[in-house]
């Protein structure tokens, strides 16, 4: 039975959610964007006329300044996404429980054997959305969860498009393979290489050729472009399992020397120790990321020799990571810490000859003691003596959004 | 431009746990009573901005909307 599937999108996020609150901004060029002094001066999204007057996403604020004269700057409110992409789940699942989001803005619904009119429905998602929220979103109605999604880009703002098994060969496979989901700059650089520019590209070329140039990934890619995929949308409330725990942040000020770079990846570090604990976890092994001064990406990891979740132990194999392979060419701007290889808290570990279990476990119940104190009298309650001053990071909580991940078989 | 001007509301809560409001004090410390509530339903307030759940009152013979938002309320002034 052919699936029904809804992929609803609300339009520039961001920018619609301060219009919406805040009057006088409707209809004129808005680009929310994060604070300069902590460095995160980018714009994250922009309203319909600033769009057109060139602003793009990821732009620098004087850049997007450049673009659009009269653009008004807001800053970001996050609480109030988050409690509106919460409304809105709500909305959704007067219709379905079987609701997937991707990001804070975009949502899969399967409407299969809901005795649902699918194009009705989504135009009464789309008119509840504006009514009861003041937020416009746009519908794609189909088969499958790529071409629903790729729908809902077609028609903004305010639209449904629909995508069948009649019509999607004219409507899809003319666009841009780099527009299917999952087909980043490297594999559209790759694939256009051999002379695949479009989806329908994709589709008329062999499985198995594109097994041969990209691996499994090229086999999903394929089926996505050829109206085969039948990945699910999962039910409201699932929730991936951790592969990984990491933090991350962009420093106030470029990092100068080894001792800087140690205090931030101390920092950094608790807080995914802390995060392993609650999780149940150990980390086999760790990875650390670095953005230099001149934006480039950096990334090293290494295994452990027994899983940890010591806060000590994953900043010191980061550290040395990082000396071994970071030569100072230039500053360093933001850092990543990431344990990997995640095992379960109960799995047995192969004790070594050259390690003293005793004074591990010892390690173990002093670092669980400080995580309790912190969770009952602040983060700031008990700290390393080195991080205390200046470490040049500006503390950001954690968002609690379901990230854009993977697809479900 | 439409203003949102947050008010202090007396609220009846119902044995359900229903939320009527009995009457408005405004700003100056006028109070409406509430004659009859009309419809409740969440939506946005596309004047003033923000949304909330809407409560359409009539006050004095004439039809308002009054919004709770978070535990707050307010209305769109002209």
């Amino acid at each position: 039975m052919a699936r029904v599937i809804l992929h609803s999108d609300m339009n520039s996020f961001y920018a619609s959610v301060e219009q919406m609150l805040t009057p006088s901004l409707r209809d004129r060029a808005v680009a929310v964007c994060g604070s300069r002094e902590t460095r995160h001066g980018i714009v994250l999204a922009k309203s319909i006329p600033a769009k057109k007057a060139g602003v793009k996403t990821g732009m620098a604020i004087w850049q997007a300044r450049e673009c659009c004269r009269d653009l008004t700057i807001v800053p970001p409110q996050y609480d109030q996404y988050l409690k509106y992409s919460r409304l809105a789940h709500k909305i959704y699942l007067r219709y379905t429980d079987r609701m997937e989001p991707y990001g804070m803005d975009e949502c899969w619904l399967d409407l299969t054997g809901c005795r649902l009119d699918p194009v009705k429905t989504a135009n009464e998602i789309r008119r509840t959305m504006k009514a009861e929220l003041g937020l416009t979103v746009s519908v794609g109605v189909s088969f499958n969860k790529i071409f629903a999604k790729l729908g809902s880009d077609m028609k903004k703002p305010d639209a449904v498009t629909v995508i069948t098994p009649e019509n999607f060969r004219d409507l899809i496979w003319p666009l841009p393979a780099s527009d299917i989901l999952y087909c980043g700059p490297a594999t559209a650089r790759k694939l256009a290489g051999y002379g695949v520019h479009t989806i329908g590209d994709i589709a008329r070329t062999p499985p198995e050729t594109m097994r041969k140039w990209l691996g499994v990934n090229g086999l999903a890619l394929w089926s996505y472009a050829a109206g085969t995929d039948s990945s699910r949308v999962m039910t409201d409330g699932y929730e991936a399992p951790v592969k990984s725990i990491g933090h991350g942040v962009t420093c106030v000020s470029d990092l100068l020397d080894d001792t800087e770079v140690w205090h931030v990846l101390l920092e950094l570090s608790q807080d995914v120790g802390h995060r392993l604990r609650i999780n149940g976890f150990l980390a086999g092994g760790v990875q650390v990321m670095l953005r230099d001064n001149d934006l480039s990406f950096r990334e090293y990891q290494a295994k452990l020799a027994i899983p940890t979740r010591s806060a000590k132990e994953i900043a010191e194999k980061c550290f040395s990571l990082f000396q071994e392979n970071y030569a100072w060419q230039t500053k360093v701007r933001a850092l990543c810490v990431r344990a990997i290889s995640l095992v379960s808290e109960n799995i047995p570990v192969q004790q070594t000859l050259f390690d003293d279990p005793l004074k591990r476990e010892k390690q173990d119940k002093l670092e669980g003691a400080i995580d309790e104190l912190r969770r009952r009298f602040g983060d700031r309650a008990v700290y390393n003596a080195c991080l205390s001053g200046d470490i040049k990071v500006h503390e950001i909580g954690a968002q609690k959004v379901t990230m854009p991940g993977m697809m479900y078989a | 431009m439409p203003r949102k001007v947050y008010v202090e509301v007396i609220v009846r809560v119902s044995k359900e746990g229903k939320n009527l409001p009995v009457s408005v004090i405004w700003e100056d410390g006028q109070r409406y009573e509430i004659d009859r509530l009309k419809e409740v339903r969440y939506a946005a307030a596309s004047k003033a901005g923000g949304t909330g759940i809407r409560y359409t009152v009539m006050v004095r013979g004439k039809e308002a909307h009054i919004f709770e938002d978070d535990g707050r309320w307010f209305v769109e002034a002209e």
